[in-house]
């Protein structure tokens, strides 16, 4: 059998010991295709003026207006449908969580490997700025950047990047750190390989495995940081709807009881956000050599 | 010893400057609070005397300057909105924040500890096993959507707490507070469960963790072997070298409470300094930005340099590294 596929066969044995990683996977994939194909699998388009009506405005759940439309979620205070939205909001919230994400899993093992690479005065100078990176709470980095610079997708992505980077670079950092004292990387040296060979092609691919569990983790507390700043006003703005501001335009209706314009997105939120971090608890269980 | 606290202080201060070159830069190239303060009928004249009066045409370098030399004098401006210091702003509201703060610390020792005691010590039961799922469930779920959660079950449904505003508020030894009157308890308690939320789930882990490791000891092992009863194992042995961790991680993190109380404070319409940011947010009220994110960015650092000098008291490994330096 080819060794990949064994591998991979392996893996999966190891992965679906845990029912409810494997539950949970399914159900981030299903939202992954949800968000994806947001416009085909939508009952409506919720941002197409031309459907949503203001009439159908803060709708029940289970209810149907004049001409037939059925709202399962009920409707917000614009009359787009909540199913509808959801989906949207998915698409943007994931789009920017898992953007931020590979861009600072790109930055970070950049940074990480080079460290443990070059070693000295680089590595020292680089571990100083992740160490007091690390100090300051994620929501205050966060804030940081989009208090001085504005509002905005691209803002909201460099402050996602700027939050996760450095978590990033200290796992790369730790395991380039074995990787180099191991015999390939000895053979790679003397075949006078290059640097950037040795470092992206050898070892990189080997440090992957607990990239990959910082990475699911990041990203769950990425799209949840993201949904935080858009709720509070300063993430994404209106023209970008994501779960959390979503969840920030049904706040207002709260009190007159209206609860399924800010709780549904909430939920979907929710369900997003576990799925992946328990997918990545249990990666996590499977890479730690101390549980075995 | 002396050599690495001066760099770690030379350190902090570079922090510093390098954060109000970017928070003072990157406020001063945001939107124009001329527009938002003044009444959009004036005329030219009273729109030039207004940016005269903030030092708005002056250079940006030159307001940096006058900006850095005003801050070590203790002034950092004066609110475009309210008209007065923004140090003094955010020092009103400050006491809302911190008692918010230490009392959601409080909440979540008193419930994360005991759960996280019971999920080491038998790991393989159900209910530490629904306690770690919960863990998780608590990660996972936004504070600031558990929060309208909370006021709308508690508040607009069943109508038991309010949810809104800081209540009456009480002296005790000389310290006014709203956590001395019922009244006040009444408001502190839901916001200040919902900050507490994520330090739950967080404390629990940390809790079992080390549990599991004492469990192994062997000073549990000859307490046993001694005869003493599960109950004193529990409440004497395990709870005394549990808490000294994490007494030290928790304490390192009631900062990030308070920088996460400026959700909290939001949704619960809390006045604490967290609100104000956000709201001066809004309303560009670049002082009070510039000042509140400089406080606390000073805080941050000094609270770091403070725990790295006691490290280097507490571990010799740190204090023989950084010699060598």
């Amino acid at each position: 059998m080819n060794p990949k596929i064994k591998k991979i066969k392996e893996f999966w044995k190891d992965f679906s010991s845990n029912k409810v990683a494997v539950v949970s996977l399914i159900v981030f994939m299903l939202i992954l295709f949800v968000a994806v194909f947001a416009p085909l699998v939508s009952p409506t388009d919720p941002y197409d003026l031309n459907t949503v009506s203001i009439m159908n405005s803060r709708l029940a759940p289970f209810s149907e207006d004049f001409s037939g439309n059925y709202f399962l979620l009920g409707t917000d205070g614009a009359g787009r449908d909540m199913v509808s939205a959801i989906f949207y909001g998915l698409r943007v919230s994931l789009g920017v969580g898992v953007l931020s994400g590979i861009f600072a899993l790109i930055i970070g093992s950049f940074f990480g490997i080079s460290a443990a690479f070059f070693g000295g005065k680089y590595e020292s100078v680089v571990m100083r700025i992740v160490d007091i990176q690390l100090s300051f709470p994620s929501i205050l980095v966060a804030l940081i950047i989009l208090a001085a610079f504005g509002k905005g997708v691209e803002k909201t992505i460099i402050a996602l990047i700027l939050v996760q980077w450095a978590y990033y670079a200290r796992t790369a950092r730790s395991s380039a750190l074995v990787e180099l004292n191991k015999e390939y990387v000895d053979a790679a040296r003397c075949l006078a390989f290059s640097n950037t060979r040795i470092m992206f092609k050898h070892i990189l691919p080997n440090c992957m495995a607990p990239l990959i569990v910082v990475g699911t983790l990041q990203t769950a507390h990425a799209i949840s940081l993201e949904a935080t700043l858009s709720f509070l006003g300063l993430g994404l703005p209106i023209t970008e709807p994501s779960l959390g501001l979503l969840i920030g335009n049904g706040f207002e209706y709260m009190y007159s009881g209206d609860y399924w314009i800010s709780i549904f997105p909430g939920v979907a939120l929710l369900i997003t956000v576990a799925s992946i971090n328990l997918v990545g608890d249990h990666l996590r269980d499977m890479f730690n050599p101390r549980l075995h | 010893m002396t050599p690495f606290i001066f760099t770690r202080l030379a350190q902090s201060v570079l922090v510093l400057f390098i954060m109000s070159l970017l928070v003072f830069g990157g406020v001063n190239l945001v939107g124009d609070p001329v527009e938002m303060l003044i009444n959009p009928e004036a005329d030219q004249a009273e729109v030039e005397r207004v940016i005269r009066e903030l030092g708005l045409d002056r250079p940006v370098t030159e307001q940096y300057w006058y900006f850095l030399v005003n801050a070590f004098k203790g002034d950092l401006g004066d609110s475009f909105i309210f008209g007065e210091p923004a140090l003094k702003l955010i020092i009103q509201r400050m006491p809302a924040t911190l008692e918010l703060a230490l009392f959601s610390l409080f909440i979540s020792l008193v419930i994360a500890i005991p759960l996280g005691i019971y999920a080491g010590y038998k790991p393989e039961s159900k209910t530490s096993k629904i306690i770690m799922g919960g863990s998780i469930l608590g990660f996972s779920m936004p504070t600031f959507w558990v929060g309208i959660i909370f006021i709308m079950i508690f508040a607009v449904h069943l109508g038991w707490l309010p949810s809104t505003g800081r209540g009456e508020i009480g002296t005790f030894l000389g310290i006014n507070s709203s956590l001395f009157t019922l009244n006040g308890l009444s408001h502190v308690f839901l916001p200040a469960l919902n900050l507490a939320l994520f330090k739950i789930s967080s404390v629990i882990r940390l809790t079992r963790a080390g549990t599991r490791e004492i469990i192994l000891q062997d000073y549990i092992t000859f307490a046993r072997s001694k005869g003493l009863s599960e109950k004193r194992i529990v409440l004497v042995h395990i709870l005394k070298n549990i808490l000294i961790p994490i007494v030290t991680v928790v304490g390192l993190e009631f900062g990030s409470l308070i920088a996460f109380s400026t959700v909290t404070e939001t949704v619960f319409a809390w006045p604490g300094m967290g609100k104000l940011i956000i709201d001066s947010i809004y309303n560009l009220d670049r002082p009070v930005i510039v000042a509140y994110l400089m406080i606390i960015v000073t805080f941050f650092v000094f609270l770091n340099l403070i725990v790295d000098i006691l490290y280097t008291f507490l571990d010799p490994r740190v204090r023989i590294k950084g010699d060598s330096q």
